[in-house]
């Protein structure tokens, strides 16, 4: 436990947490049925139509702005939430949070972050 | 008092392997390992989106590497990594919020919890009927 | 434990883990066998060994009731009160005593909680009022839900017990840890309470609130039922307010 008589310096913690919270409820809530629909029913053909994934459809979904954020929002926060998680969990191992930690999990889910968006404005409306 | 004087040399244990001193250690290390599976569903998904916005031929190729062997066991073990996350995020929950009242009474944790799990639930089979064609 | 086997236990052996500076550099195991009995506490256990067996053996004690804080230990793996734990839920043994851990260990079973002491003084954990009160004005009042919102918190002990249940502690003792964050939120969160405002930086600092990742498991082995890890999280959401708050009026507008 730190002591000193300067108050401690405010973290900027809150910012990647209300990120790591809101992508772990996205994905608490609608994970299971995602990874379901798009990695095992489709390619199996169970469940759901044949021509779900078909180009045309996936293509109409990206061009409207609905979809577009929809997929956004989710590659995004999902990102971010398990940045946020596995930061910490370096940390666990025993692993001194620092610049290079930090620029691993968060740059990843910067990387992510932008190479999504990439592709979905490049998709049109 | 006798004897020798009193030597202060605090001894400080080291962490190790602490996960696996409790089972409750080793359920925590459980449920941290899941953001791996977010994460590489995020990339799962970032690489259709990719395929997507290059063409239809490439978009064949996010398919069809989709229907591998490979790739459809990666997917199982998403989905159990995904249920672990629901059942351990909705667990922990009413940790993370403020205590919550319903008129005098202060609503219980294990109701938080389970409010959660029903919410879970409600969007799977919500998305499983959209993606299978219902619509509202 | 089947009945007979309970019956028959006469003796159960306790494994200790020593820890003398002025002879040994590293810790060692120390065995002691102790007789049984069904209502005998691991604190009762010790002080036979200290009272029979072996005097040099050091360890913490005051109440024997689970209200004076002092005598938790890790028995068995888990961090507990020696005074609250019977050998009759132990058994048949070896019971395994050792000091509370992610502590210093000064001495055999003592630890030395320096570091909590210390923290006390800094998060403020006493009454603030928001303006003086002269006495004439009276009790102040409360209503049940008021007093619900900060009645757990106030139930500490001072145990430590969740610190020895928080890895976050043991990776980084810089933390202010569970127990501490309990005590500063029992005072954040009491409607007398004005003294929030010279808390939050306590909150907000990164071994404030946000060197937890809520494990929980705090608030598994508070034997007062405190619920320190609901107090910590708690104020994650106050700290992100707050943040959010101070970065849209960073020139210190009023909360
Ligand atoms: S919060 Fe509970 S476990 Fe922690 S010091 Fe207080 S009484 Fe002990
Ligand atoms: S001796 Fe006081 S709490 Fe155990």
């Amino acid at each position: 436990m730190s002591s000193g008589t300067s108050p401690p310096a405010r973290s900027h913690a809150p910012i990647f947490w209300l990120l790591f919270g809101a992508g772990g409820m996205l994905s608490a809530l609608f994970g299971p049925a995602l990874v379901f629909i798009t990695g095992i029913a489709a390619p199996l053909g169970i469940v759901i139509p044949h021509d779900l994934l078909s180009y045309p459809r996936v293509l109409a979904l990206s061009q409207h702005w609905a979809g577009k954020s929809l997929l956004f929002v989710i590659v995004a926060l999902f990102a971010w939430h398990a940045a946020h998680r596995l930061l910490h969990s370096l940390h666990d191992l025993g692993l001194r949070i620092g610049p290079a930690t930090r620029l691993l999990c968060y740059g990843s889910a910067s990387l992510l972050t932008l190479v999504s968006a990439a592709g979905l404005l490049a998709l049109g409306f | 008092m006798s004897g020798a004087p009193a030597v202060r040399r605090p001894y400080y244990r080291r962490m190790g392997r602490w996960w696996q001193r409790d089972p409750f250690f080793r359920r925590y290390m459980w449920r941290e390992a899941t953001a791996l599976a977010v994460l590489a569903y995020a990339l799962v998904l970032t690489l259709g989106i990719v395929c997507l916005a290059l063409g239809e031929a490439a978009w064949q190729v996010w398919l069809a590497a989709l229907r591998s062997p490979a790739s459809l066991a990666l997917h199982a073990a998403l989905l159990a990594a995904m249920v672990l996350h629901t059942k351990t995020w909705f667990e922990i929950m009413p940790k993370t919020m403020p205590m919550i009242f319903v008129g005098e009474r202060r609503l219980a944790a294990t109701t938080i919890t389970r409010c959660g799990w029903a919410a879970a639930a409600i969007a799977t089979l919500a998305l499983l009927a959209l993606a299978a064609g219902w619509r509202p | 434990m089947p009945e007979p086997a309970r019956a028959a236990a006469r003796s159960i052996t306790l494994e200790v883990l020593r820890y003398r500076p002025e002879i040994e550099a590293a810790p060692v195991w120390q065995s002691y066998v102790v007789p049984f009995s069904e209502d005998l506490s691991v604190l009762q256990a010790l002080q036979h060994v200290k009272d029979e067996l072996d005097g040099s053996l050091s360890f913490r004690w005051s109440c024997r009731m689970a209200i004076c804080g002092s005598c938790g230990m890790m028995i068995d793996g888990r961090p507990r009160l020696a005074c609250q734990t019977f050998l009759r839920e132990l058994l048949p043994g070896p019971v395994r005593l050792e000091a509370l851990a992610h502590w210093p260990i000064q001495r055999d079973l003592v630890i030395d909680a320096s570091g909590f002491i210390a923290g006390l003084e800094r998060i403020k954990p006493y009454l603030i009022p928001r303006q003086p009160r002269p006495l004439a004005a009276g009790e102040y009042r409360q209503s049940p839900h008021e007093l619900e919102l900060f009645e757990p918190y106030s139930a500490c002990i001072n145990c430590l017990l969740c610190y020895a249940a928080c890895p976050q502690f043991g990776l980084d003792p810089g933390f202010t840890g569970p127990g501490l964050l309990a005590l500063l939120h029992r005072y954040n969160a009491d409607s007398r309470d004005g003294g929030r405002a010279q808390r939050m930086a306590a909150v907000n600092a990164e071994h404030g609130v946000w060197s937890c990742t809520a494990v929980g498991y705090c608030s598994e082995v508070c034997p007062k039922a405190v619920d320190p890890a609901h107090a910590v999280n708690q104020n994650k959401v106050n700290s992100a307010i707050d943040y959010l708050r101070h970065l849209l009026a960073p020139r210190g507008a009023p909360p």
